[in-house]
């Protein structure tokens, strides 16, 4: 068989997305504009107040209105009242109490959306009004605290202990730090539509990062076995996280299935705040030591996360923040202990970075503290302490594959620096066009081009109070599942004749929600079988489960299960080729028919950490990302322009160069909103911006120019050598614009996002 | 059906097709367009006019298409992102959107293509500057912006290139 040429869109092309021509076209479906005659529309009644008993709920009102179809309540909950992705502990529908502002109570449904909605607010809730738990830090230390759930506030403690406690260090920085609640924003709200099945069962057509995970709770739910449940994956407005957690799933199933009738539901803007889980809040107080040349003693670390009203993956997040609370670093003696809580806020969960950016902010603040303390440069500081393939973790886990940090912070720093400041020099304003202050200027205008001063074309400066910094961010992020989760995905790919012409189709049920991997899926195909034409099927459960698309690992675990499904095909041509010598992969289908495999994929095992020292192989791989910014502040508004962010990651393998790129642009944006605009408001666990009026995150106007320089050092245990790409460079950006800042300002700023009024305020004094 | 019942005739020139529903008075352009024509491509990310994702033309001009009401445009032309590409062949926009991966989710993209097609009919050779403010009304979650400013250079790049073949010009209805 002949299969040696090379197709030119395989592994490490910059092969065009499948879905790009229909995205640009407007011809992609997501889930919001799929379209059913007959449907109805659901809406979805939730709790005004973070915390209180419901003593009656009168559903009639909303019956009695015309177009009215159901209104369902937790009584009409067919099976299990409570769901939940590490534990069950999510009311499907408030039952009897509501712990979070935002909590589903009711659901409608209506022959018309503005019906459902009405027909939701005329749903009539008696509540008794309970004192809110909205403290993570009482929640999770405090014995006299009240309970959220009767178990106890503590979701998890992780402790982490290696060495022996705090001695010997000549240097000492302390510090508190905290990091608001970020949201995933995604521009395409939730939704989906589910359709009641002949069967008894229920087809759910839904935006969602993990179908059978889905699946595995939604049809307790409904007492229906799984195989009545079948979902497929409509297009995917971005996920970040938020879709990891059901949201409208079991909701417009229950609809469905009691009025016999396709029921769609989508949320709004305001009502997706409220629809999914949140990045968790942190709290934070470390303690590092060192000796005088700035190497690492030992590192101390109280880290609670707000977890809210109900689990999600808060057991998993705090995995995370604790054994990667040191960050990269080489330290013998380490002390963490990791919390999450329970309170009244809203549930917090997945998002980008899980776990490890917030911890990740605390531990790059100290290492700038540090590196005053001692005299050094960040980059400095963070050499001397860099680990390499070799090193132990906290946790006791070695790094078995390239983690060559302190060549990538070397690259970093040798990378060029943007241009002078937009701003006139101090002294020469108003003076005539001098070459610095040519530089950012529109043609022979005299005032620097506000477009690139803090303020923009508010025109808040002529450059007068700004004050330039660089700073430096370095992350380390766990990629796949960690902790003994036996982590998997099934592809099935099919070789056959069409039109005459060899055909590969990949099907898997991985979830495309914007990164990239149905191009990495059919770029694989076309590497291992040598073909051409390649199509990925929609994904659905009617194949194995995929996983997450979470946790950085789809390229790791459906691209290996695509690479090994592929062998498998590859295998049994290679046998009919044998047996049939001189015949091309076309001859031989024409001959032999399709051939079809499916494979499932594992990476490595891990262990939990161990509950009392934190020790274990809990992770697969470990992926590093280290980021530069340069920022303009204007010291006396608090405004903040990036001029730049440079970034250096280390990827093993790049299978899509261009695709790759957009991952680590994204990325870093992500993290320098966290860094400047992005925070839920909470007062008295009540949400007070859910909109992007004040909810803000970054325009192109905010995203300055990007520096990248990807490298490929591989990881022998993975599929290609590649290293998870799609998380760590949102760990890293969010220090290192906070560095900058600090470097701008001289302030401390132990907080992200930095408001303007953490620096106008305090530099005013 | 159980909404309200008084019902005024729009007529619109969509894509440059007469589309025509009766529609009550607070119907917004781009449920319109979405639930009574059937056009899904034009999206709602925020319901308020920040993110820019429901971006229309409407004589041309960008519009948010949430913050219009169906019955102020009666008889004007609409050209949504349906519209944009010629017969056979995508727009200068959209292929250069497609080459330089400037999506990645998709949702925000039909917006950005309006805005960018109708900014460089008026200004096609845009400097940095009046790149970035172009966009500079539509939120992008996935990319960063990075790779859609370059598509905004490869698309006047594309126009230019294929000045004088009309069909490739794209965005008028």
């Amino acid at each position: 068989m002949k299969t040696e040429t090379r197709t030119s869109l395989g592994v490490g092309a910059s092969a065009p997305r499948p879905d790009g021509a229909l995205k640009v076209a407007g011809a992609f479906a997501y889930a919001s504009d799929l379209w059913l005659d007959g449907m109805l529309w659901g809406a979805t009644l939730r709790s005004p107040h973070p915390s209180a008993w419901i003593r009656s709920i009168d559903v009639g009102p909303a019956l009695a209105l015309p177009g009215v179809f159901a209104v369902l309540t937790h009584e009409d909950v067919p099976g299990a009242k409570f769901y939940g992705l590490e534990h069950a502990d999510q009311p499907v529908l408030a039952v009897d109490q509501v712990r979070y502002q935002g909590e589903p109570v009711a659901i409608v449904a209506a022959d018309h959306p503005e019906t459902a909605r009405r027909a939701a607010a005329a749903v009539v809730v008696e509540y008794e009004v309970r004192a809110a738990v909205t403290d993570a830090r009482r929640a999770a230390l405090d014995p006299a605290c009240p309970l959220v759930h009767p178990g106890g506030n503590v979701v998890r403690h992780q402790p982490v202990r290696a060495g022996s406690a705090g001695s010997g260090a000549e240097v000492v920085v302390t510090g508190e730090y905290e990091v608001g609640m970020q949201d995933q924003a995604f521009l395409g709200p939730e939704a989906g539509l589910a359709v009641p099945a002949d069967d008894g069962g229920v087809d759910l057509y839904v935006a969602t990062q993990w179908l059978h995970v889905d699946r595995d709770q939604i049809a307790p739910c409904l007492a229906l076995p799984e195989d009545k449940v079948r979902l497929t994956l409509a297009g995917v407005g971005g996920a970040f996280g938020a879709r990891e957690d059901l949201s409208m799933q079991i909701h417009a199933s229950m609809l469905a299935l009691r009025t016999g009738r396709p029921v769609k539901i989508v949320y709004g803007r305001e009502e997706s705040f409220f629809g999914h889980v949140h990045r968790h809040p942190a709290w934070m107080r470390y303690e590092h030591g060192a000796t005088a040349d700035g190497r690492l003693v030992y590192v101390k670390a109280e880290i609670v996360l707000d977890g809210g009203a109900y689990c999600s993956s808060s057991p998993a997040v705090v995995g995370n923040a604790a054994s990667l609370g040191v960050g990269p670093y080489e330290v013998e003696n380490v002390w963490i202990d990791a919390y999450a809580a329970y309170t009244n806020n809203p549930p917090c969960g997945a998002m980008r970075g899980f776990g490890a950016v917030q911890a990740c902010y605390a531990y790059e603040s100290q290492m700038d503290r540090l590196a005053a303390a001692c005299g050094l440069s960040p980059v400095e500081i963070r050499v001397r302490n860099a680990v390499s393939q070799g090193s132990r973790l906290a946790t006791g886990q070695v790094i078995d594959s390239p983690a060559p940090l302190a060549a990538m912070l070397g690259e970093l720093a040798a990378m060029p620096l943007p241009g002078p400041p937009a701003y006139a020099p101090s002294g020469s304003r108003r003076q005539g066009g001098s070459g610095a202050r040519a530089r950012g200027m529109i043609g022979t205008r005299e005032e620097p081009d506000p477009r690139r001063l803090p303020g923009g074309v508010g025109r808040t400066t002529r450059g007068e109070g700004v004050r330039r910094g660089v700073g430096y961010g370095v992350g380390i992020k766990n990629i796949c599942f960690s902790e003994g989760f036996d982590d998997y995905s099934t592809a099935r790919v099919r070789v056959e004749l069409l039109g005459g012409e060899p055909h590969a189709l990949v099907h898997t049920a991985a979830a495309e929600v914007g990164q990239g991997l149905v191009a990495v899926q059919a770029q694989i195909a076309r590497t291992e079988l040598g073909v051409d034409r390649v199509t990925v099927a929609p994904a659905d459960t009617s194949v194995g489960s995929a996983g997450s698309s979470s946790a950085s690992r789809q390229s790791y675990v459906t691209g290996g299960a695509v690479k090994a499904a592929c062998e498998a095909v590859r295998r049994r041509l290679e046998a009919l080729a044998a047996a049939d010598p001189g015949l091309s992969l076309g001859e031989l289908l024409d001959r032999y028919g399709p051939v079809e495999e499916t494979r499932e994929y594992r990476h490595r095992p891990t262990v939990p950490l161990d509950p009392v020292t934190g020790q274990g192989d809990s992770h697969t791989q470990l992926a590093l990302c280290v980021h530069r910014a340069v920022v303009d502040v204007d010291v006396e508004l608090g405004l903040v322009k990036v001029v730049e962010l440079a970034a250096v990651q280390d990827v093993g393998r790049i299978l899509n160069p261009l695709a790759l790129e957009g991952q680590i642009h994204g990325g870093s944006a992500q993290g320098l909103g966290l860094a400047l605009l992005e925070e839920i408001q909470m007062r008295d666990g009540r949400v007070l911006n859910p909109s992007f009026t004040d909810y803000l995150i970054p325009t192109i106007l905010d995203m300055p120019p990007m520096r990248l320089s990807i490298l490929e050092n591989p990881d022998p245990n993975a599929p290609y050598g590649l290293r998870g790409a799609g998380e760590p460079p949102t760990l890293s950006s969010t220090p290192a614009v906070a560095a900058a800042v600090r470097a701008a300002t001289g302030l401390a700023l132990p907080r992200v996002p930095i408001r303007p009024e953490d620096i106008a305020l305090a530099h005013t004094g | 059906m159980s909404e309200e019942t008084t019902r005024y005739l729009v007529t619109l020139v969509v894509n440059g097709v007469v589309r025509e529903a009766a529609v009550p008075a607070r119907r917004l352009l781009s449920d319109f367009l979405r639930h009574d024509l059937g056009l899904t491509g034009t999206h709602v990310g925020c319901e308020h006019g920040v993110c820019g994702a429901c971006t229309v033309l409407l004589d041309g001009e960008p519009v948010r298409s949430c913050l219009t009401f169906a019955v102020t445009v009666d008889g004007h032309e609409v050209t949504t992102v349906e519209g944009l590409a010629g017969d056979n062949e995508l727009s200068p926009v959209q292929r250069a959107f497609t080459e330089c991966h400037g999506l990645q989710c998709g949702f925000c993209t039909p917006g950005f293509l309006c805005a960018v097609t109708a900014f460089l009919r008026d200004n096609p050779a845009p400097t940095e500057e009046e790149a970035l403010e172009a966009v500079s009304g539509n939120l992008c979650r996935c990319t960063g912006y990075q790779n859609i400013i370059k598509a905004v250079h490869r698309a006047a790049e594309i126009q230019a290139e294929t000045q004088g073949r009309p069909e490739d010009r794209g965005g008028r209805a």
